[in-house]
């Protein structure tokens, strides 16, 4: 996994950019995905939509407790992963990539630089 | 078990036609689709499923923040008694002088209990009551002329509070737990505003540690308007010590099915009266049952109220349960309830803290949160433990809540348990931590004891089955 291209937020949210495109992946990491357990349910806002970073933008809800999902970034919702809907296990066991959430076209790709980058995160979760 | 022709009494003779006022058209004419069964298989059968089945007559039921303590089979003998079990809602006053006297006078102990001015008991549950009293807020807001829409919620409280508060169309902003447990006093100045409409307090809160600075609290949110509402779903800690009224609140709800040992969960139904202050009086839900001289008649005129939120008066059965609990322990035996069940929860915590520590101190009330995060590093997780207590005949406690304490384990014994049962409670607790460090698998594949394994809780919240065919 290349984690160059990532950038991460203290809850628990991953951006993944390419250079050249101002459309973002968005997903949660596997250290929230093992916190959370077993995914039932992913609840996601519609295209089209415009999103402020850190603002709640749908639900993750697994066995045992219902999550916010929070925007790590502003912009317009260009595409959310549809097969999250019947099998929101995907999560759980392809964190970083088939269990994407969505993509975001960017207001402002300045912010990615607010942005924490895998080594800093992996501190805050104590790894 | 059903076979055709068995049955459990045989009469002599024809069976005579009852006498009867519905009308032909209606009357049944073929026999009802009941099983055909004997007494003994009958027995049989319901003390199968009681074995099967984990209660408060089986065993400790330490579900945190639930109170399940015994329920007292005299409560049950009241409740039967055939001039409060057979009669009709829709009997006039004059007819039932003797049930509308029972729910004044709960309604009384219940004022005196809590320090507020008037209850309304028609709440059915814990939740019921606080949508009550958001209810009451948005009308008392409305009548004010003030539109205010946010509600505080610290994240210690119990999770239905924020719900309740977006079902009225609330939005929750969320005040977070100081480093002791309490809330930061800080972030609620900084949050609170004269948006605010109301502050929702669970007292204790969710961790069993009671706002020391109550008083502070409550100033702080009068001085901008708030309201203060009291999730009273931990009272048990509080019982004939402390006064939710003379704290400062102005609305808050009692659990009939935890505090006063009436049924709780599938066995209630539940009853969660709401208690307010005088100024809010006008606004409870109806019908209200007045005094007049010796005699009592229901109010069903009260154009300031919130409405009807239950048919007639809520689930009176279980007013004749907790008022028959209250009656018969008075005000020094709730006082020693509220004591034995702050004793029984610290001398559990203090037992188990070193195995299961407890990160907002040792010190609790009726219940504290203890973590299995140290098994973690054997793989075995909260629900692990969880599942392998079923094993040893006990229910679990309530667990991943509050959201603050990692893999908690929130742990509530109640006062009507023994030393004994505790004891044998902490012993098993230690036999499976170690069997976590020893064994973990045996935690991850557990229960093995019970009628079921381990669920497939994925299915279940993703393709519930709620409907079963009926057997011939």
């Amino acid at each position: 996994m290349n984690f160059d291209n990532m950038r991460f937020t203290k809850n628990h949210e991953w951006v993944a950019f390419e250079n050249g495109s101002d459309v973002v992946t968005v997903g949660i990491t596997d250290f929230a995905a093992g916190e959370l357990g077993d995914i039932v349910f992913v609840e996601l806002p519609e295209i089209g939509t415009t999103v402020e970073s850190m603002q709640a933008i749908g639900t993750i809800e697994a066995v045992k407790t219902v999550a916010d999902l929070y925007s790590p970034v502003s912009g317009v919702v260009k595409e959310v992963n549809g097969s999250l809907e019947e099998n929101p296990d995907v999560v759980n066991k392809s964190p970083f990539k088939d269990g994407w959430f969505l993509k975001i076209d960017l207001e402002d790709r300045a912010q990615l630089d607010d942005l924490m980058a895998k080594s800093d995160y992996d501190t805050l979760v104590g790894r | 078990m059903s076979k055709k022709g068995r049955r459990g009494y045989r009469f002599a003779g024809e069976p005579a036609a009852a006498p009867t006022s519905v009308s032909d058209e209606y009357l049944r004419r073929d026999r009802p689709g009941l099983p055909h069964v004997s007494e003994p298989g009958v027995v049989r059968h319901f003390i199968e499923l009681s074995i099967l089945n984990h209660h408060i007559d089986k065993n400790l039921y330490p579900l945190g923040s639930c109170t399940m303590k015994y329920n007292p089979k005299v409560n049950e003998d009241v409740a039967a008694m055939l001039g409060f079990s057979g009669l009709h809602p829709e009997q006039s006053d004059a007819d039932t002088q003797g049930a509308l006297e029972v729910i004044h006078a709960l309604e009384e102990k219940l004022c005196a209990i809590a320090g507020m001015d008037a209850f309304s008991l028609s709440t059915a549950a814990g939740a019921h009551g606080e949508l009550v009293g958001m209810l009451i807020a948005k009308k008392y807001f409305a009548d004010r002329g003030e539109n205010r829409h946010k509600v505080l919620v610290p994240d210690s409280a119990h999770g239905t509070n924020p719900a309740s508060a977006h079902m009225v169309g609330y939005t929750n902003h969320s005040i977070p737990s100081g480093e002791n447990g309490e809330v930061d006093l800080d972030v609620l100045r900084e949050t609170i505003d004269e948006d605010t409409a109301v502050l929702m307090l669970t007292v204790p809160n969710t961790l069993g540690i009671f706002e020391s600075q109550i008083g502070e609290i409550l100033k702080i949110a009068h001085d901008h308007g708030v309201l203060c509402y009291m999730d009273g779903a931990n009272l048990n800690a509080l019982l004939g010590r402390a006064r939710p009224g003379d704290f400062g609140f102005d609305i808050m709800h009692i659990n009939l099915h935890k505090t006063f040992s009436t049924p709780h969960g599938g066995g209630g139904p539940g009853s969660g009266p709401v208690g307010v202050k005088k100024e809010l009086a006008k606004y409870l839900p109806g019908p209200r049952v007045r005094k007049d001289g010796g005699e009592f008649h229901l109010d069903r005129k009260n154009p300031n109220s919130i409405g009807f939120i239950h048919s007639y008066f809520g689930n009176f059965g279980i007013y004749l349960r907790a008022l028959t609990y209250i009656t018969r322990h008075g005000a020094e035996g709730l006082k020693r309830i509220s004591a034995t069940a702050n004793l029984n929860a610290n001398y559990l915590a203090n037992a188990l803290g070193d195995l299961y520590p407890i990160p907002y101190g040792k010190r609790c009330m009726h219940e504290f949160v203890a973590s299995g995060e140290q098994y973690r590093k054997y793989g075995v997780k909260t629900l692990d433990i969880a599942k392998r207590l079923l094993d040893f005949g006990y229910h679990a406690p309530t667990i991943y809540f509050p959201l603050i304490v990692s893999e908690a384990l929130m742990i509530e014994p109640t006062e009507t348990e023994s030393k004994e049962t505790l004891d044998r409670f902490i012993d098993v607790m230690k036999q499976i931590a170690k069997e976590a460090a020893e064994n973990p698998e045996l935690l991850r594949s557990a229960p093995h004891e019970t009628p079921v394994r381990r669920l497939d809780e994925v299915t279940a919240n993703r393709k519930p089955i709620l409907t079963a065919p009926l057997q011939e």
